[in-house]
C-alpha cells in the first residue's frame, strides 16, 4: 500500500499549499489595485490559484490510479 | 410572458421532471442496474452544497465586499485534499456499522448512546433552520420579483403579510409535499435513495447551466467582455474599494481564514452533505474523482459571481435593488424573459435540492435518534407488542419533515428579515461545525469518551446559540436590542458579539472562536477525566481501527445474554418486513456455514448481526434497545469482566508453563545428542585403539617369527649369528610380553577395574625400591645418579606397587635417554602448598615441545616413527599418568630440545597422622 501512503502525503501537501496560498501573507501580496489582462489582480490570482490547485488534485488522484 | 400563471406551471413542471428522474432512478436500482453508480454522478450530487445561497447570495455578498463570498468554496476545496483520508474512513466505518445519519455516527462511536443521538439531532435541526429559512426566502422573493415583470422591484416589501398570503408559506408547503414524495416511499435498511441522488445530480447541472448563462449574458451581452467590465468597475466610485478589498471592505485576513475553516468543517457536517457524501455513497473509489471534480464544479459556479455583482451595481444606479437579486433582475432589466425564467428555475432548483435532501436527512435523524428511543422507552406505547412498525416509522418521518420545514418557515418569519442571505447561512454553518471535534476526534482518538462528546457538544452549541442565534432574534426585534448593545441585564462582559470584551471581530469569527474553544476544550478535558464503559471502548476500537479489521462481522464484543435466532428474526421482521428479514437471516446463516436460519448459534455474533441490520432501519441506539430487550441482555459488571480477565490470565499462565516445558525438553534433547556424539567418538577411539594395539603386537611377533624361521631353515648357521638371533628373539618376546601386560594394565586402569591398595607410604621408600630395580640399567650405561631427598618423610596415600611402577617407568626412561657415560640423572623432591613434588631430570636430547603432549598418548613416541626404532612400548607414560592422576596428582614434563628433560609429578600430602606408619615402613626395607 505504499502507493496509498504516497497519495496521502501528496494530498496533504496540496492541502498545505492551498492553505498557504489562500491566506495572509500570500493573499496580501495580490491585494493591490492593479490589473492583469484587464482583470483585477486579486481576483485573477484567487481564481487562477484555485484552478491550479484543482489541477494538482486531479493530478495526484488520477496519477496514482 | 412572465406571469404567475406561466411561471407556476413551469416551476411545477420542472419539479415533475425531477420527480420522474427520481422514480426512474429508484426503479433501476430495484432492478439492480443502478444509474448512479458512477463517480460523475457522485461528484455532481455533492453539488447540493450550492444552494440559493450560492445562486443568489454570493452575488449579493460580492457586491458588498468583493471577495467575501469565496472562502465558502475555498474551504471545501481544501477539505477535498483531505477527503481521501477522512471521508473514506467515515464511509468505511458507516458501511461496516450500518450507520445512516450523522447522529447515528456520533452516538454509535460513543457507545451507542441514545442521549448523544438525541442531542446531535436537536443541534442539527436547530442549526439548520436558518439555512432552510434562507431557501424559502430566496424562492419566495425570486418568485415575487419575477412575476412583477416588467417592473424590477426595488426591494421586496416585507410588510407583515398574513401567513396564508405569504408566498414563502406556500413554498414551504409545496416543498414539504415534495420532500415526502421523494423521501418516504419505503423504508430502506441502508437509508439509500438512489432516485433522489439521480435527481440531485441533474439539478446540479441545471443550476450550473442557469448561472453560467446569466454570467455569460452579463459579461458579453451587457458588456464587452471581462476586461471591459472590470475597467468600468474600476471607475465606479462604489466599486473602487472592491479592487483590493481585503483588509477593508472584505474584512480582515483573520476573518477570511476563519471563514475558510468554518466552511471546511461545515462542508463535512451539514446533514445533507453527510447524506450524499457518506450514506448515499455507492463505491469508495468514487471519492477519488470527486476530489477534483467537485472543486471544479464550484469554481465554474463562482466564475461569474463578481462580474454579475459589479454589473448589477453599475447598472442599477439610483435604484435600490437588493444585490441578492442581481442574478434575476439583470436579465429582467434587459428584457431577457427566457433567460430570467431559466434563472428562476435555476434558483428554484438550488433551493429545492437543498431543502429536500436536508429535510430527509434531518427527518431520518429525528425519527431514529430522537423519537424512536423515547417511544421505545415508554412502556405505555408497548411497542414491543406491535406487530408491524413500518407504518409508524414512516409516519414519524413524514411528520418530522413537515415539522422541520414549518419550523424553517417560522424562523424566516421571526428572524429572516434582518439579514442578507449569506449571513443567515453562516449562522447554520457555525452550528454544524460544532460536530467537528466529536466526529473527527472520534475517528482518530480512542480515548475520547461519551462524557467528553456530550460536554463538547453542549458547550459549543450553547455558545453558538448565545453568540449567533439569539442575536438574530434580537436584530429582528423579538428580543430587546439592548441585549446586543449592552449585554444581558446590562452585563457588558457578556455582550453576545463581544464576549469577555473580545470585540473588533466580525460576528461569525467571534462566534467561531468562542464556540470552538468551548467545544474542543470541554471535549478534551472531560474525555481525559471520565472513563469509558466497555461498550464505548469496543466501539472506539471499531471506529479508529476500522481499516485494520477485515470487517466480516466476526469481531464480537463482550456480550452475555440469552437469545434465539427465531426470536431475533421475528424482531427484524417487525421493522423490515418478513421477507427482508428472512433473506437477511438466510444470508447470515450461509456466512456462518449453517444450513438454515433456525440453526444459527445464538451467540454474540448473531446479536451483533441483528443489531447492525436493524440499525439500518431505526438507528443504532434504538436497535440496541430493541435487541437488548428481546435478548434479555445483561450488562457485564466489572466483576464479571474481571473474572473473564482472570480466565484469560490463567490461560496465559498455562501457555507460559508449556513454553517452559518445551524449552526443557529441547535442552534435554540437545544433551542427549551431545552424549550420543561422545559415545560415537569413544566408539571410534576404541576401534582406533584396537587397531593400533594389534599393529603393535604384530610387529614383535613378526620379528620373532622371522628370526625363528631363519634359525629353523638354517641349521648350520654359525654360533655367533645363532647367539645373536636368539638374543633378539628373547628380547622381542620380552617386549611382546611387556606390551601385552601393559595393554591389560591400561585396560584395567581405564575401565576402573584395577585394584588399588591405598596406604600411607613414604615416597623415599618408593624411590629406594625403584632404584634397586633399575640400578642395573644405570650401571650398564654408566649414567650417573644423584638423589636429593629431604630428611623428613614424604607421605602420600597411594598404592605402593603402582607408585613403584611409575617410578621405575620414569627412571628407566631417564636411563635410556641419558647419553652413555656422560649422562646424569637427578632425582629431587620438595613439598609446597600441600603437594609433594618429585622430579627426575636427565641430560639427554630433550623432548621437542610438539612431542611433549604426544609422549603421554597411547603408543605415542617421540622421534620419527618411520626411522627410529621404538624405544619402548609407547604405553609407559600414559599408564603412569593414569596412576598419578588417580591419586589426585599430576604428571608432566618440562624440557627444552637438546637440553635434557625433567619429568615431574605431584601428589597431595597424605592427611591424618599416618606419618608414623609411613616412618615405620622406612627406607631400606623394600620389596
Amino acid at each position: 500500500m505504499i502507493q496509498s501512503i504516497v497519495k496521502n502525503q501528496r494530498l496533504a501537501a496540496v492541502f498545505l499549499l492551498g492553505a498557504a496560498l489562500f491566506n495572509y501573507p500570500v493573499l496580501a501580496l495580490f491585494n493591490r489595485a492593479a490589473a492583469v489582462f484587464g482583470i483585477p489582480v486579486l481576483y485573477a490570482f484567487i481564481f487562477g490559484a484555485w484552478a491550479a490547485l484543482i489541477g494538482l488534485l486531479a493530478l495526484v488522484v488520477e496519477r496514482s490510479r | 410572458m412572465l406571469h404567475s400563471w406561466v411561471v407556476l406551471p413551469v416551476a411545477l413542471a420542472y419539479i415533475g421532471v425531477l420527480f420522474a428522474i427520481a422514480r426512474y432512478g429508484d426503479r433501476c436500482a430495484d432492478r439492480g442496474r443502478s444509474i448512479i453508480a458512477n463517480p460523475y454522478v457522485y461528484a455532481l450530487s455533492l453539488g447540493v452544497y450550492a444552494t440559493a445561497w450560492t445562486f443568489y447570495g454570493s452575488v449579493g455578498r460580492a457586491a458588498g465586499d468583493g471577495v467575501g463570498f469565496l472562502p465558502i468554496y475555498i474551504g471545501p476545496t481544501l477539505m477535498m485534499a483531505l477527503w481521501w483520508l477522512v471521508v473514506r474512513k467515515i464511509i468505511r466505518i458507516s458501511k461496516t456499522n450500518r450507520i445512516t445519519s450523522l447522529a447515528d455516527f456520533i452516538s454509535s462511536r460513543y457507545g451507542k448512546s441514545a442521549l448523544l443521538a438525541g442531542l446531535v439531532t436537536i443541534i442539527a435541526v436547530v442549526g439548520v433552520l436558518p439555512y432552510i429559512a434562507l431557501q424559502l426566502k430566496a424562492v419566495s422573493s425570486s418568485f415575487t420579483i419575477l412575476v412583477g415583470y416588467p417592473e424590477v422591484a426595488a426591494q421586496v416589501p416585507r410588510v407583515a403579510v398574513p401567513v396564508l398570503n405569504d408566498t414563502a408559506f406556500w413554498t414551504a408547503v409545496l416543498l414539504a409535499v415534495f420532500t415526502i414524495l421523494f423521501g418516504t416511499r419505503h423504508l430502506d435498511a441502508a437509508e439509500r435513495h438512489e432516485g433522489l441522488v439521480a435527481a440531485i445530480a441533474f439539478e446540479s447541472m441545471v443550476k450550473l447551466v442557469a448561472f453560467l448563462a446569466v454570467g455569460i449574458f452579463v459579461t458579453w451581452g451587457i458588456y464587452a467582455g471581462l476586461p471591459d467590465l472590470f475597467a468600468r468597475a474600476a471607475q465606479d466610485p462604489r466599486l473602487a474599494t472592491l479592487q483590493a478589498p481585503l483588509g477593508g471592505a472584505a474584512g480582515s485576513y483573520a476573518s477570511w481564514a476563519w471563514l475558510t475553516v468554518l466552511s471546511l468543517l461545515a462542508f463535512m457536517f451539514l446533514p445533507r452533505q453527510f447524506q450524499v457524501a457518506v450514506v448515499e455513497n455507492v463505491n469508495e473509489q468514487h471519492i477519488a474523482k470527486a476530489i477534483w471534480l467537485f472543486p471544479l464544479y464550484m469554481l465554474a459556479m463562482n466564475l461569474f459571481v463578481v462580474p454579475i455583482a459589479f454589473g448589477g451595481v453599475m447598472h442599477f444606479t439610483g435604484v435600490n435593488v437588493d444585490p441578492d437579486t442581481f442574478v434575476l433582475t439583470l436579465p429582467m432589466a434587459q428584457r431577457q424573459e427566457a433567460l430570467a425564467l431559466l434563472v428562476f428555475i435555476g434558483g428554484l432548483s438550488a433551493a429545492t435540492g437543498m431543502v429536500i435532501v436536508e429535510t430527509i436527512a434531518l427527518s431520518t435523524m429525528v425519527c431514529n435518534d430522537l423519537v424512536m428511543p423515547v417511544l421505545l422507552r415508554m412502556r405505555s406505547m408497548r411497542l414491543g407488542d406491535r406487530r408491524n412498525l413500518t407504518g409508524l416509522l414512516l409516519g414519524i418521518r413524514r411528520g418530522a419533515m413537515v415539522g422541520v420545514i414549518l419550523l424553517g418557515y417560522l424562523y424566516f418569519r421571526l428572524a429572516g428579515e434582518a439579514y442578507a442571505l449569506v449571513a443567515i447561512g453562516l449562522i447554520s454553518f457555525a452550528a454544524v461545525a460544532q460536530f467537528a471535534p466529536a466526529t473527527i476526534g472520534g475517528i482518530y482518538w480512542k480515548g475520547a469518551t461519551r462524557g467528553g462528546a456530550l460536554a463538547g457538544l453542549l458547550a459549543g452549541f450553547g455558545v453558538w446559540g448565545y453568540t449567533l442565534l439569539l442575536p438574530s432574534f434580537a436584530k429582528s426585534g423579538w428580543l430587546p436590542l439592548g441585549f446586543l448593545q449592552d449585554g444581558p441585564f446590562g452585563i457588558a462582559l457578556l455582550k453576545p458579539y463581544a464576549l469577555f470584551g473580545l470585540d473588533g471581530l466580525n460576528e461569525i469569527t467571534h462566534a467561531m472562536l468562542w464556540s470552538m474553544l468551548a467545544n474542543i476544550g470541554a471535549y478534551v478535558v472531560v474525555s481525559a477525566l471520565t472513563r469509558q464503559t466497555i461498550a464505548e471502548q469496543t466501539q472506539a476500537a471499531r471506529f479508529v481501527d476500522v481499516f485494520r479489521h477485515t470487517g466480516d462481522g466476526r469481531d464480537v464484543h463482550a456480550w452475555k445474554g440469552t437469545a434465539s435466532a427465531p426470536e431475533l428474526q421475528a424482531l427484524l421482521a417487525r421493522f423490515l418486513g418478513a421477507e427482508r428479514a428472512a433473506a437477511a437471516f438466510a444470508d447470515y446463516a450461509r456466512r456462518r456455514g449453517v444450513a438454515s436460519a433456525a440453526g444459527v448459534p445464538a451467540d454474540g455474533g448473531l446479536v451483533q448481526f441483528a443489531e447492525t441490520t436493524l440499525a439500518g432501519a431505526i438507528g443504532g441506539a434504538s436497535a440496541r434497545i430493541m435487541v437488548a430487550s428481546a435478548v434479555n441482555e445483561e450488562t457485564l459488571t466489572l466483576d464479571e469482566v474481571r473474572a473473564m480477565l482472570d480466565d484469560a490470565s490463567q490461560v496465559i499462565a498455562y501457555s507460559h508453563e508449556l513454553k517452559q516445558k518445551s524449552q526443557e525438553l529441547m535442552r534435554a534433547t540437545s544433551d542427549l545428542r551431545a552424549a550420543n556424539l561422545r559415545l560415537q567418538e569413544l566408539d571410534r577411539m576404541k576401534d582406533d585403539f584396537i587397531s593400533t594395539v594389534t599393529h603393535e603386537l604384530r610387529t614383535p611377533l613378526t620379528s620373532i617369527r622371522a628370526f625363528t624361521e631363519i634359525l629353523h631353515d638354517n641349521p648350520d648357521l654359525d654360533a655367533a649369528a645363532r647367539e645373536k638371533f636368539l638374543t633378539i628373539i628373547i628380547q622381542e618376546s620380552e617386549r611382546l610380553t611387556r606390551l601385552i601386560n601393559q595393554v591389560l594394565d591400561l585396560a584395567k586402569l581405564e575401565s576402573g577395574r584395577a585394584e588399588w591398595q591405598v596406604v600411607a607410604i613414604d615416597l623415599r621408600a618408593v624411590v629406594q625400591d625403584s632404584l634397586d630395580a633399575t640400578g642395573q640399567l644405570f650401571r650398564a650405561r654408566n649414567v650417573g645418579l644423584e638423589t636429593r631427598l629431604p630428611d623428613a618423610p614424604l607421605v602420600v596415600s597411594a598404592d605402593r606397587d603402582r607408585l613403584v611402577q611409575v617410578f621405575i617407568n620414569l627412571l628407566s626412561n631417564a636411563a635410556k635417554f641419558a647419553p652413555a657415560d656422560v649422562g646424569r640423572v637427578v632425582i629431587a623432591a620438595s613439598a609446597a602448598n600441600g603437594m609433594l613434588r618429585l622430579s627426575i631430570a636427565d641430560n639427554g636430547p630433550g623432548i621437542r615441545s610438539e612431542d611433549q603432549r604426544l609422549i603421554f598418548e597411547k603408543f605415542g613416541q617421540a622421534g620419527d616413527v618411520m626411522t627410529d626404532r621404538p624405544q619402548g612400548t609407547g604405553l609407559g607414560l600414559p599408564i603412569s599418568r593414569q596412576i598419578i592422576e588417580h591419586f589426585g596428582g599430576r604428571l608432566w614434563v618440562e624440557s627444552v630440545a637438546g637440553a635434557g628433560a625433567t619429568f615431574i609429578f605431584e601428589l597431595p600430602v597424605a592427611r591424618s597422622a599416618s606419618a608414623a606408619d609411613a616412618a615405620r615402613a622406612s627406607p631400606g626395607h623394600g620389596a
